[in-house]
């Protein structure tokens, strides 16, 4: 565990290196847009490991729901707490790009009104599991959150029918990205996935430590008030 | 016990309570003429532009005000542990439901019934669309608050600080509804575009989020 622990570490820090080196350096600058286009680096990946994170957040409070099982839940509380973080990197960085490109900081369009939303849901959700003090947490946690995940495909087609001023999406979007700047892409890609990866591991051991801590209190004070 | 006898009589009770203390809605009264006569002062009621943004202000009073009947439908069961003897009772948990949601949605709709014609006043409205599509949207839009609001003050039971907490889950889960109310209320008062679209969108809603409740309130309410 430890060893496995070590290793990913390692291995984030080099990936993490190599890739800042690949957007910075290695990749071409954009044509018109010069080196603020380098920030899409972090952009787009964040954003890929943030909806990957709710995905799993979601698949985990079904199981929750399903299973009653401990480990799914705190599975489903590190990944939307990890979550969150990835998608405000996603909504800071975009308007850094967007004032010098666009001239404007912020537009009502779809995908930055759907991540916008998707970040409010796991902001409540994560604010409902801070305020719940009781051993329903769980359950109530996965019940908002499998209701968050009915209002995406809802909040998508609402903000579908305004006219849309994001950059068509880089894969399946029909837009066509250099080579030179798609490998750099994909590497930054996963570089973040093995962040992820390694806070949401380390958080799930806190998260098992934290319980297990709890319940030798309760357990203790217990065989206190009996003796 | 019958689906229909549970919900009807729970629905009475309700209805007997408010009718007798009139706490929900002379609260929810006062809140949006408050919040309409603050918005007036906002901005200028008489603008031509005004008309644009009717929609929204109408719309966001209601869901403030809203909030007021979500908070107190559970928090009376709580006294004398009525909602805990419900728990132990034979009763299903739906027709609870239900009639706790159709028993906000009166509320609601009375509220604004009430609320309507001072808003025309004040803001000199005149629908330019047709006028007749907005009964269909306020009921739709009503439900879809009520619905889920119903719901998550139920879930905010179990939490600290539950009065707070009841509008912290609820309006992020509600903008694509309240999206839905605003746009085809501006779409008929300007009259420039279609609201069919949004009245879609907002049966849409009300199927899902109706179903998902149905679904789900046993759960929440028996979780001890």
């Amino acid at each position: 565990m430890k060893r496995g622990f070590t290793i990913l570490a390692v291995l984030t820090a080099l990936l993490l290196s190599f890739s800042l080196y690949a957007a910075l350096v290695l990749a071409p600058t954009e044509q018109t847009m010069g080196n603020v286009q380098r920030i899409f680096y972090y952009h787009v990946p964040s954003a890929w490991v943030a909806f990957q994170l709710f995905l799993i957040n979601f698949v985990a409070s079904v199981i929750y729901m399903i299973r009653r099982s401990t480990k799914a839940d705190i599975v489903a509380l590190v990944t939307a707490e990890v979550g969150v973080v990835f998608c405000t990197v996603v909504l800071i960085t975009g308007p850094i790009w967007a004032r010098p490109v666009w001239g404007i900081w912020w537009t009502w369009d779809l995908r930055l009104t759907l991540t916008l939303v998707l970040w409010l849901i796991y902001v409540s959700y994560l604010v409902l599991r801070r305020f719940s003090s009781s051993s329903q947490t769980p359950l109530l946690a996965a019940v908002l959150a499998i209701f968050g995940a009915l209002d995406v495909p809802l909040v998508y087609f609402s903000i579908w029918f305004f006219r849309t001023q994001h950059p068509a999406p880089v894969i399946g979007g029909g837009g066509s990205l250099d080579p030179r700047m798609g490998w750099v892409l994909v590497s930054n890609w996963i570089a973040f996935m093995a962040l992820a990866w390694l806070i949401c591991w380390t958080r799930y051991q806190l998260e098992v430590a934290q319980r297990a801590v709890h319940e030798a209190e309760a357990m203790q004070s217990l065989m206190e008030g009996a003796r | 016990m019958n689906f229909l006898t549970v919900t009807r009589a729970t629905l009475a009770k309700d209805i007997r309570l408010e009718w007798r203390s009139k706490d929900a809605i002379n609260a929810m009264l006062f809140f949006s003429l408050l919040v309409v006569v603050i918005f007036s002062f906002a901005f200028d009621p008489t603008a031509e532009e005004s008309r644009r943004i009717a929609g929204g202000l109408v719309w966001v009073a209601f869901l403030f005000a809203a909030i007021v009947a979500l908070n107190q439908t559970w928090a009376r069961e709580l006294r004398n542990q009525v909602l805990d003897a419900y728990r132990v009772s034979p009763a299903p948990a739906i027709p609870l439901f239900l009639a706790k949601a159709v028993g906000n949605f009166i509320f609601v709709a009375a509220l604004e019934a009430l609320m309507t014609p001072l808003f025309i006043a004040f803001y000199r409205l005149r629908p330019l669309g047709p006028g007749w599509q907005l009964i269909p949207i306020a009921i739709l839009g009503t439900w879809a608050l009520v619905v889920n609001g119903t719901f998550f003050a139920a879930m905010s039971l179990r939490t600290r600080a539950r009065e707070i907490m009841l509008p912290l889950l609820l309006f992020p889960l509600s903008i694509p509804a309240l999206l839905g109310m605003v746009n085809s209320t501006t779409a008929i008062l300007t009259g420039e575009t279609s609201p069919a679209f949004w009245i879609a969108l907002l049966v849409a809603y009300d199927v899902v989020f109706t179903t998902a409740c149905l679904l789900l309130f046993e759960t929440v309410l028996e979780a001890e």
